[in-house]
């Protein structure tokens, strides 16, 4: 998966891109943790606007991301999601764990 | 005017495959003229049933999976996904959410989000045999 990431005042955000699923989790999860660890940002916001499709392996994503951010006292945020990523949040119960802004519905 | 239709993949268990499995079964029901909604809720739930299949049902070599999708009557879509693996020893225990003997990339969701999102999940294993699984979703039809 490629993604791109900036960081802005404290607020780290990483938009990701394409299908994220078991095999495209792992590097993304990697790769998520490291920006963390090596910014240490107040709030991280995933950005899945170019996101076309997430199954459960995308709820693990989201959780170590907030594990990354619980880490070091931060915020997730989750922007840019369509209708197919809200679903499997939702069914999963992860939007009630971090902050979902500018849903795309 | 609808008619029954069939379709069978076969693949060996790698991961790559996934997205070929879920995007094949979307396009072959597409003929059934789902709604968007309709279409992602069937590609997540065949990516959750084929990712087990992958990630579970083999995990020291490479096994072959089998998708068998049906177009029933009252435009039902019927999916069968079918491994021939280690089994799933407690299907209750698998069910459960937040169960998962993955590591942390896995998050033991799957079972949960195939019955959210599909309208009937029948799952069968064999320990040592492997294991089936059986999902039904009615499709609405548009006005």
């Amino acid at each position: 998966m490629q993604f791109t990431s900036y960081l802005e005042n404290g607020k780290l955000t990483v938009a990701l891109t394409g299908e994220i699923d078991h095999h495209t989790a792992k590097s993304c999860i990697q790769a998520i943790s490291a920006k963390i660890e090596a910014y240490t940002p107040d709030t991280c916001v995933l950005d899945f606007q170019e996101v076309t499709f997430v199954d459960s392996s995308g709820i693990a994503v989201v959780i170590n991301a907030l594990r990354a951010m619980n880490r070091i006292e931060g915020v997730l945020v989750l922007s840019g999601l369509s209708v197919q990523p809200l679903k499997v949040f939702r069914a999963s119960g992860i939007d009630k764990l971090v902050q979902i802004k500018e849903a795309v519905v | 005017m609808k008619f029954e239709n069939y379709m069978i993949l076969e693949f060996p268990s790698k991961s790559c495959n996934e997205a070929f499995a879920r995007s094949a079964v979307a396009c072959f029901a597409s003929q059934m003229d789902p709604t968007l909604e309709e279409l992602g809720d069937i590609r997540t739930a065949v990516s959750e049933a084929v990712t087990n299949a992958i990630v579970h049902a083999y995990p020291q070599e490479l096994g072959t999976v089998t998708v068998r999708c049906r177009i029933l009557k009252d435009n039902v879509l019927d999916i069968v996904v079918k491994d021939k693996g280690v089994g799933i020893p407690d299907i209750d225990q698998a069910r459960r959410p937040m169960y998962t003997t993955g590591g942390s990339e896995r998050s033991g969701m799957g079972f949960t989000i195939m019955e959210s999102f599909m309208t009937s999940l029948t799952i069968s294993s064999e320990p040592g045999k492997g294991t089936t699984v059986h999902m039904r979703r009615k499709l609405q039809r548009r006005q």
